[in-house]
């Protein structure tokens, strides 16, 4: 065991935090909470105290958690209000959202729903739906509903081979074409936000609303 | 053991009941064995359209329900000898006869048939559940307006995930004239959207509406435009590779030169 105490207990206004760490083994663990409790147990005699317990990055399960628990509580005075993880980071959040290919026709009535970035090969036909939370991309003709960025992402674009579609919406903009803007475009296009009003461009003018860099090989 | 084919569309009125008769009489003409089952029930029209309305004593909800034998409801046709119709119930609801009771029927009327046609009723509730039923394989009828293409296209998907293998399509009531002008859905168009193949393409003929007036499908009608396209849709489900019919009514000479100029 290194220097580091792998238990901390803090006072806070709420009562004790009791930092757990969260590499060390679960027995060495229950072990030195053990060992801490019996060496204060003079100061800790006297009124309730709430105590939190945090185990940091550790995932335990119920049962290990009453092992703690019960540990604690056999401190007459403690009252173990919580024993928890540290909120999940989100791995997923951080780490760019999966692009997912489906190939069919999205017929009316149909609805595809999808967590991240959408990859259709096929059509989505008048009366059709496809919410993503992402991009949506589709091989083939948009003519019925698209609805990207449906969290409230409002960097999320909608491209299509064929732009025909009955309403485009992104994040939380709503547009109807072709009240709005037509298409008469022959080349594969994409729609985008631009200071909350939707727009459509030609999807080789992406890349530099982008600016993503790409490294190509070759001369 | 023939084949159980179910005639729908979604929509109404775009000629479900016309096309199961034309067809079924079609396939009689051409010397096979045909069972027709009307299970728009409530509603029933396919008796009207071909004639036979006097000539009903049981129902399908009869048979479903064990009053007759299943020999015992069916209307033999008046012109062939191989040509049958099941008549649906008029006096009871969709609800009063279930899709197993359905399927049974159909597949006791499979072995003696080669083609057992089920004509559906509008909608996609019950009726339609209970025609699909014990269907193998289906022909959409659709019309060339936007109303019915969206509704055959919600048909499809739901024949799709019932795990219909490619139905086929037909297009119903076309005019040339219309199509011409461009106001009217292109064939093409339609095409693209429903991505199933088609079948046939029909022209809207007012013989249609006289012959089942008479309770004569048009079919019988050799100088019907429709009759022919019908004729040629049957042909095609028997396997014949027949070309599309030329919509187009015969051009004049001035009109034929102009084509063959590369001027029309």
């Amino acid at each position: 065991m290194s220097g580091k105490p792998a238990i901390t207990i803090k006072g806070t206004k709420e009562g004790l935090v009791f930092l757990l760490d969260d590499q060390c083994d679960l027995a060495l663990l229950l072990d030195e909470l053990q060992a801490k409790l019996d060496k204060h147990e003079q100061q800790l005699t006297g009124p309730m105290v709430h105590v939190a317990v945090k185990l940091g990055a550790r995932k335990l399960g119920d049962e290990d958690k009453e092992r703690i628990r019960s540990a604690i509580r056999r401190q007459g005075n403690f009252l173990v209000q919580s024993v928890e993880s540290d909120e999940a980071v989100d791995e997923s959040s951080d780490a760019k959202p999966v692009l997912q290919t489906r190939t069919g026709i999205v017929r009316s009535g149909q609805t595809v729903e999808h967590d991240g970035h959408l990859l259709l090969m096929g059509d989505v036909n008048p009366g059709g739906t496809i919410v993503c939370t992402g991009d949506i991309y589709i091989m083939g003709a948009l003519r019925g509903t698209a609805h990207a960025g449906c969290a409230g992402n409002e960097n999320a674009i909608i491209a299509a081979s064929l732009m025909t579609p009955t309403q485009l919406r992104i994040a939380e903009v709503i547009s109807r074409p072709p009240e709005e803007w037509a298409s008469a475009e022959p080349t594969m296009e994409y729609a985008f936000l631009r200071n909350g009003v939707m727009e459509l461009d030609k999807l080789t003018h992406l890349q530099s609303s982008r600016k993503e860099v790409m490294h190509f090989k070759g001369v | 053991m023939g084949e159980a084919i179910v005639v729908t569309s979604g929509k109404g009125g775009v000629g479900k009941t016309t096309t199961s008769a034309n067809l079924g009489t079609a396939l009689a003409l051409l010397g096979r064995k045909v069972c027709m089952v009307d299970t728009d029930i409530g509603l029933r029209n396919l008796d009207v359209v071909m004639g036979l309305e006097n000539r009903i004593v049981y129902d399908l909800i009869d048979v479903a329900e064990g009053r007759c034998r299943l020999n015992q409801a069916l209307v033999k046709d008046k012109r062939f000898e191989e040509l049958y119709m099941l008549p649906a119930a008029q006096t009871k609801d969709k609800e009063d006869v279930s899709p197993e009771q359905v399927r049974k029927i159909v597949e006791d009327l499979k072995p003696d048939y080669d083609y057992v046609l089920i004509d559906c009723p509008a909608g996609i509730e019950h009726g339609f559940d209970n025609a699909v039923a014990g269907a193998d394989q289906a022909i959409i009828v659709t019309t060339p307006e936007n109303a019915a293409v969206r509704d055959a296209d919600r048909v499809i998907g739901i024949l799709e995930k019932r795990g219909f293998q490619s139905p086929k399509l037909i297009i119903n009531r076309i005019r040339p004239n219309m199509l011409r002008s461009g106001d009217m859905l292109e064939i093409d168009d339609i095409c693209q959207v429903l991505a199933i193949d088609l079948i046939g393409i029909v022209p809207d003929d007012e013989l249609v509406i006289k012959a089942a007036n008479l309770g004569e499908p048009t079919v019988m009608n050799p100088s019907s435009r429709a009759a022919i396209a019908y004729r040629n849709v049957a042909r095609r489900m028997m396997g014949e590779t027949v070309p599309l019919m030329q919509l187009e009514e015969k051009s004049s000479m001035f009109g034929r030169m102009k084509k063959f100029l590369g001027m029309g």
